[in-house]
């Protein structure tokens, strides 16, 4: 059955991942712009990246039968400095043409400082003008729950659709919340710091299939490329029927990725 | 809303399926508590110990719920943005002990 890894950072990620996935099933990933484990130093440290990500990536993933897209930003852990956001956020344009970019992401919060949200609210400004998807990045661990709340009230003073934004790394804390106000919600399966297999399903079993998808957002860290496989067996497990972990896998991410007009399948 | 199959597994197929794994991580947290009790330094918990052994007092409540409220009890409740950060990462519980 085919799915679709809708965050993964494959920069970070080797060659026999791409096997391994593609032999799992995988015929699409999305791969936001994120934080490369250090604070890249030059605007044009991340024009490279933004090439990386826009030229090198899918012709790798293609090798593979993956169709390679992403989503452009300077990530929140990068955002303290707005002068230097803003000077990255300058070339960003440069790149929002290219065949394989969505839109904006993931640009969120990380601790939750007023630098961060005012360059998240300048992300926001150039999704609505535009009219880009936009992924968003929530914090980790303890600053989660303020985090989602305060990005949550940014995107509505934005004026954007919240139908057009999914907010991922939901936990159980958040996960209300984000559908109650219309977004779409992301679950990252994560061995340690976000969610395992079963309580991603667990979530499902509570708040149900509709606007919300998992993805591995495998990355150079403790993380797992297979983590969305692994999760469709563990819905086969307590037998979900092959319709609903296909709707979760495969046919969500396509419903909210289809709104960018670069998002393709191969047949 | 929610999204149960209609031939969900029941309390005994729960247990049979998920017991073995759930008591290895039962025995983790008390090896993991043991080793704190072995290891030398401070007499007092870290406020990360102190928000897990709170945690450990909700999992025996009788209540339901369980996840969302430990995930609550290891949220920071503030609301207002910070001016600066002293670290980048998160130590997975808030540094307020009272939180």
């Amino acid at each position: 059955m085919k799915y679709i890894d809708p965050h993964i950072h494959m920069v970070s990620r080797t060659t026999d991942d791409y096997r391994r996935m593609a032999q799992a099933g995988c015929v699409a990933i999305t791969e936001p712009a994120f934080w490369a484990g250090y604070d890249r130093c030059s605007v044009d440290g991340f024009r490279d990246y933004y090439r990386q990500l826009t030229d090198t990536e899918p012709k790798r993933a293609a090798n593979y039968g993956i169709n390679h897209h992403c989503w452009l930003c300077i990530n929140p852990k990068e955002a303290q400095d707005v002068g230097f956001a803003r000077e990255v956020m300058s070339i960003i344009p440069e790149f929002l043409d290219a065949g394989n970019v969505l839109g904006i992401g993931e640009i969120g919060l990380n601790k939750n400082t007023k630098n961060e949200l005012t360059i998240l609210g300048e992300h926001l400004d150039l999704a609505k003008a535009r009219n880009e998807l936009v992924l968003v990045h929530t914090p980790h661990l303890e600053d989660k729950l303020k985090g989602t709340l305060l990005i949550m009230d940014a995107v509505a003073e934005s004026g954007i659709n919240p139908d057009r934004v999914l907010i991922d790394h939901v936990e159980e804390h958040t996960v209300g919340a984000v559908l109650d106000r219309g977004f779409w919600a992301g679950m990252t399966l994560y061995p340690d710091t976000k969610c395992t297999p079963q309580r991603a399903v667990d979530i499902l079993e509570r708040w149900g299939t509709d606007r919300i998808w998992m993805n591995s957002a495998g990355d150079w860290g403790d993380s797992d490329p297979l983590a969305v496989p692994k999760a469709r067996m563990e819905m086969k497990r307590r037998r979900h029927p092959a319709s609903m972990v296909e709707k979760v896998t495969f046919t969500n991410p396509i419903t909210f990725l289809s709104r960018s007009p670069n998002f393709h399948l191969d047949d | 809303m929610c999204a149960s199959p209609s031939d969900a597994l029941n309390h005994t197929e729960v247990v049979d399926e998920y017991f073995l794994e759930h008591r290895a991580k039962l025995l983790d947290l008390a090896a993991f508590l043991d080793r704190l009790d072995r290891a030398n330094g401070s007499e007092e918990d870290d406020f990360r110990i102190t928000h897990l052994r709170r945690g450990i007092a909700l999992l025996i409540d009788g209540q339901d719920d369980r996840t969302r409220r430990i995930q609550l009890l290891l949220s920071d409740q503030t609301t207002e943005p910070m001016e600066q950060t002293p670290i980048q990462g998160a130590h997975g519980a808030p540094p307020q002990a009272d939180a």
